[in-house]
Order: C-alpha cells, then structure tokens, then sequence
C-alpha cells in the first residue's frame, strides 16, 4: 500500500481539495509549480543553504541516555527544538518564502494558533523583505502575548480573527478569506499539513528534512539507517509527517502518533480527533475532524495551543485509518509531567505540544535493542508562562 | 420527468432578482415568513442558506447570520422540518445553498431524497469542486431532479468557464469580483468588462450574477449583461434592522 499522497492529491479516502471556485486559481498555480520549482537545482541549492546557516541544521540526534536506562530501550531525540525559533515551523516557512518568490508573490499571509507558525512566517518575512500579515484568533491573541510581540518585533501585522471562537480554524477561515480578496499578488503560508491540495504534500515535503537527517545519522550511530518506532505528536501533524516522511513506506518501521486528549476523552475538553473526529470537510480538505452530529466544526481543548486543532492533515488520517500508524491520546496532566520529566533527565525544557509524545513511554513497551527516535519537536519556551502556573515554580 | 422551476423561471422574458437568506435568522422560525413575503414582493427565486460553522467564502454579514442562526438552534434537520410543505404556498424555484461539510453529515443521497420530496430545485454547494461533483454525485443529483450551479469569478480561466458550463445546467453563479460575499456600493469598468467578456462567450448555461449586489445601481449594472442578479448581504442587513413585515420596501427600492 501507498502511504504517501497519490497523483489527484489524495491520501486514500483523505485529501483532495474542497474549495470555493474562488480560490481556484490560487491553488490551481500552486498544484502546478510546486514540484517543479522545488525540484529546479538552484531552489534547492537556497533552501539547503538557508537551512544550514540560517536554521541550523542539520539538528542533532541525540542519544537520550538516561532516559534510555530507566525505559530499558534506545531512545533517541531528533532536536528540532535547536532549530532557529524554537521548532520545526521553520523548515516549512523558509520553503514556502522561496516558493512564493519564485512565483512573483510579494504579500504574504499566514494564521496561527499558539503563534509558533506565526513567528516563523514573519520570521522569513523579515529575512526576504516581503510584507506579512498574520492572522491570529482574538481569544488566542490574549492567550499568546509573548508571540505577538515577537512577530511585530519581526515587522509583521497581527490581524485578530473575530468571528466563530476566534480560534486557530477561525484564524485560517480569515486567512482564506484574505486570500480570496487577493488572488494575484498573495502567498498563503499554511503552518501544517492540513488544507487543499498541494498543501498537506508540500508542507510534508519541507518538513521531511527531518527524517531524510536520521536516516545518515542512525547510519552512523545504529549501523542502519531505520529505527524500529517513530514517535511525535499530531495537532494537525507537520513535525510527525517531517519525521515519518522517509518511513511511511518502509513497514519495518513502527509509527506511533500521540494526540492531545486534553481534560480526557470523554470530557468534552479534548482535541483526539482519531477518537472522537469523523470523516468530513475543513478547511479544503477531506479528513477526520470533530463536529457535531449536524456537522458543525466543534472547538477543540489542550493545555497545549499547538495541539488543538479540530481537524488532524489527511496524510495521518489515512495512516489511522489504514492502522499504519498506532494512535495514542495523552491528557494535559501526563503532558505536564513529562515536560518536568525530560527537563529534569536529560536537561531539555520541551513545548508542552512536544511533551505530549514522551507519555508514549508510559503506554507502550520497547525492547532493549530497539530503536525509538522521538521527535523532539518545539521548545518550551513559549510555554514558559503555563508550567509556572502548573507547577506553581 | 417534470420540468425544473428554475428552467421555466428562465423561460420567462425578463431579469431576474434572486435573494440570499441565512436560514434560522434573525429568528429561527422566520424562514417560512421570510419566503412567503419575498414571493409577494416578486422576487424571482430564493437561496436558503443552510448555516455552517466555518463559512469560509463569506464576508461578515453572512458569517454573523451563520453564527446567530445555529445559536438559535437552526440546524439541516430543522430546515428540512420548516420546509416540508412550503410547495403549497410557494411557486417560485428554491435553491438551498450551503457549505459540503453538514450535507456530507446528513448524508449526501438522503440530503437529495429531502430536498426532492420537499421540491427544492437547486444546489448551490461553494467548496464542492466541479470535478467531484461530476465524478461522484451528479448522477446521484440527477436522479433527485436537483440542478447544482457552480460559481466563476473573473480570475476563472476560460478553458475551466467551458467546462463548468458544459456540465452545468440551471445557471452559473457570476462572483461579481475577486472576494467573499458582501455589499459593494458600486461596480467599477473593471466589473463591466467582466460581465461583457463572459457575455460574449455565449454559453449555453444562463448567467446571474452575485457578491457585491446592494442597491438599485449595483442590481442595474448586474443585469445589463447577464440574466439576472442574486443579493445576500445587503437583504440580510435589511431583515435585522427592518424586519421579515418590511421585505417588500426592500425589494421595491431595487427594481
């Protein structure tokens, strides 16, 4: 079976693009350029470049020794928290800013939810020169100070999305919305795999430096250049689609995917939306995502802004319903811990998104000689203010 | 088979005026009143808007009557309930418009069995692309009686306006410009040129053209060159402040 998207923008039943005729012609240029302009040697040359120096990559992969020892198994972190702002974000941004240059755009959009998508656009922005406006729900406006600062510092313009919960999805309605009214000089940056077609495929293939990395380097390290589990955790699923990218066809690799069950499952304050999602439309694509019986899009809950999106990008809902991938929910509580666990074993301060996927440990059992690679998504920075009031430090 | 209303409205020689409500709003039993009263003003033909959370091709008037709509409990079962036997007291064709994701909940053959055996005669579905619908539910719409219009706006290629029109029928919706829905208060030569060149395509499908439409002038420029105009924005502002009694005001200062 093919777990990677097909040729008409699908991953199995998943994908595809479900938009007004409005945007047609944006997506429709889009679909058409992006493989060829990310293939054209000189792109590649600016992007590999921008990576290195800019970045900071290739982000190590670190060999986690005590938390190895305690769980009796080989567990490894790909440090996508070293990156330049902080997370993973970034490798899609600056591969959409040469994009969108290469396509004669020179407004740039983007929404965000916690903001971490947001500081990487306006981040690129910044280093191209190119106009950038940044739309954020108003509640998460308040939610997220530090971020909003950060990317006015960084020269962009934050406009609050006021309509439904004034939220992430609210957030990426305007900024459809934006791009609707602009359909000529605009890019839209989309921060995740989720969207019509081509965007869940190009944001995968930006991210999947991630596990192109490991392969060289568990080559050196393991003598193979394949783990035996891939673990991340899935809000809408770009840093997990970066680290499965290169795995998703090779069974010898086990996928763990680890969602935000935020209060529990059954509490109605959770974005699990493999458990609680059902096939349906948002945001242009065909995917699981969790509504109301009438099938309206239902606002989701996690302690942790970056996990709580109602819908999760077509790629992982094909590897859910296809059981390639095994899902696990997480509670905030469990979440909290591990970032106070991993911060106190290995000297790491994670994104409390990030410490969402270190629970896997606490459900799932790993053999000694076994390879498990986490993707040590995002830094805890930003999160800062939220353990404070948790753990009361 | 028996012909559609939307043809025969077609057939007559005149303009058309359409208009645009969000069921369930300004109050939630309001949907039958308001197509009562907007058939005596003359109206032509009437989009029901089925409310959804995340409207994403409308401006903020549409987006506030979504969102006060669903509060006050609107919903596709409830619409289908207030509709079932509107055919005795309305004669002029009835589109239901709305967004793929709560008819797909519903389900999309019984979505068509209700509006069949309720005598809807169109779909108008904006995040439903041409290619699906024809690969996937055209037969199905078929088989219901059930037109389904598609939209163009002047950044729509005209190789694509073909294909749209080759597998249209009913009407194309003509975006009035490159933005969601929403009163404009004029039209400038940019529109004009738009309406003429698609004018000048001589589809076979009928032209109405939509977004944008909020006065007598705005409606004048709108139909000199196509069939007829759809207003939404500037109606749903109207019912709020004037109510479902003053409709046949609002309907008198556009033609």
């Amino acid at each position: 079976m093919n777990y990677n998207v097909d040729e008409r923008g699908y991953y199995g039943d998943f994908g595809g693009a479900f938009i007004p005729e409005m945007l047609y012609p944006n997506v429709a240029e889009l679909k058409e350029n992006y493989l060829k302009i990310t293939a054209e040697p000189e792109f590649k040359k600016e992007f590999d470049a921008l990576l290195k120096s800019y970045v900071g990559r290739p982000t190590p992969l670190y060999f986690a020794k005590r938390l190895s020892e305690k769980y009796n198994t080989k567990i490894y972190l790909k440090r996508e928290d070293l990156c330049h702002t902080g997370a993973h974000k970034v490798n899609n941004t600056i591969g959409q800013i040469l994009l969108a240059k290469r396509l004669g755009k020179n407004r740039i959009i983007a929404e965000t939810g916690a903001g971490q998508h947001g500081v990487a656009t306006a981040t690129v922005c910044a280093l191209m020169g190119i106009e950038c406006i940044v739309y954020m729900g108003a509640l998460d406006i308040k939610r997220q100070a530090p971020n909003v600062a950060r990317m006015k510092m960084l020269g962009a313009e934050v406009r609050p999305a006021m309509s439904g919960s004034r939220t992430l999805k609210d957030a990426t309605n305007e900024a459809i919305r934006d791009w609707i009214n602009n359909p000529v000089d605009t890019h839209y940056i989309i921060g995740s795999v989720v969207g019509p077609h081509p965007y869940p495929d190009m944001v995968a293939r930006f991210q999947s430096v991630i596990s192109e990395e490991i392969k060289t380097q568990l080559l050196e390290l393991e003598g193979r250049d394949y783990p035996d589990h891939v673990i991340a955790c899935v809000g809408g699923g770009s840093n997990a689609a970066g680290l499965y990218y290169h795995y998703l066809n090779d069974e010898r690799v086990n996928i763990i995917a680890v969602e935000a069950a935020g209060k529990g499952i059954d509490t109605g304050e959770s974005a699990a939306t493999s458990v609680l999602g059902k096939e349906g439309i948002i945001h242009g694509s065909k995917t699981l995502l969790m509504q109301t019986p009438d099938g309206q899009i239902t606002e989701p809950y996690s302690i942790s802004a970056g996990l709580d999106y109602p819908g999760v990008g077509p790629m992982h809902a094909h590897l859910f319903r296809t059981k390639r991938a095994e899902f696990v929910s997480v509670p905030d509580q469990e979440a909290m811990d591990w970032g106070l666990t991993l911060s106190q074993m290995e000297g790491i301060i994670p994104a409390i998104e990030t410490a969402h996927a270190f629970a896997a440990l606490d459900v799932r059992k790993f053999k000694p000689n076994e390879v498990v690679v986490f993707n040590c998504s995002g830094r805890g920075d930003k999160d800062l203010e939220t353990y404070i009031d948790y753990f009361k430090l | 088979m028996k012909q559609n209303r939307i043809d025969l409205k077609f057939q007559e020689d005149k303009k058309l005026l359409s208009i645009y409500f969000s069921a369930g709003f300004p109050n939630l039993e309001d949907t039958v009143p308001i197509l009562k009263n907007l058939q005596a003003a003359g109206v032509d033909m009437v989009e029901i808007g089925l409310p959804f959370s995340d409207p994403l091709a409308d401006g903020p008037t549409i987006q506030e009557s979504s969102t006060r709509a669903l509060e006050n409990g609107m919903s596709t079962h409830k619409l289908f309930e207030q509709l079932q036997g509107i055919r005795d007291h309305i004669d002029i064709p009835l589109v239901l418009m709305g967004y793929f994701n709560p008819m797909m909940q519903f389900g999309i053959e019984k979505f068509c069995q209700q509006c069949e055996a309720i005598g809807i005669d169109g779909l108008i579905i904006p995040d439903l692309p041409v290619d699906v619908y024809n690969e996937q539910y055209k037969s199905l719409f078929d088989k219901h009686g059930l037109y389904n219009m598609f939209l163009i706006t002047p950044q729509t290629p005209e190789e694509r306006i073909r294909y749209i029109d080759e597998v249209s029928n009913g009407f194309i919706y003509m975006v009035s410009s490159a933005a969601v829905t929403g009163a404009q208060s004029s039209f400038g030569a940019t529109q004009a040129d738009y309406f003429k060149r698609i004018a000048n395509m001589n589809l076979k499908t009928e032209t109405v053209v939509g977004f944008g439409i909020s006065n007598a002038d705005t409606y004048q420029a709108a139909i000199t060159h196509s069939r007829g105009a759809i207003i939404g924005s500037a109606f749903i502002k109207f019912l709020e402040k004037e109510g479902v009694e003053s409709i046949k005001d609002f309907i008198a200062a556009i033609r």
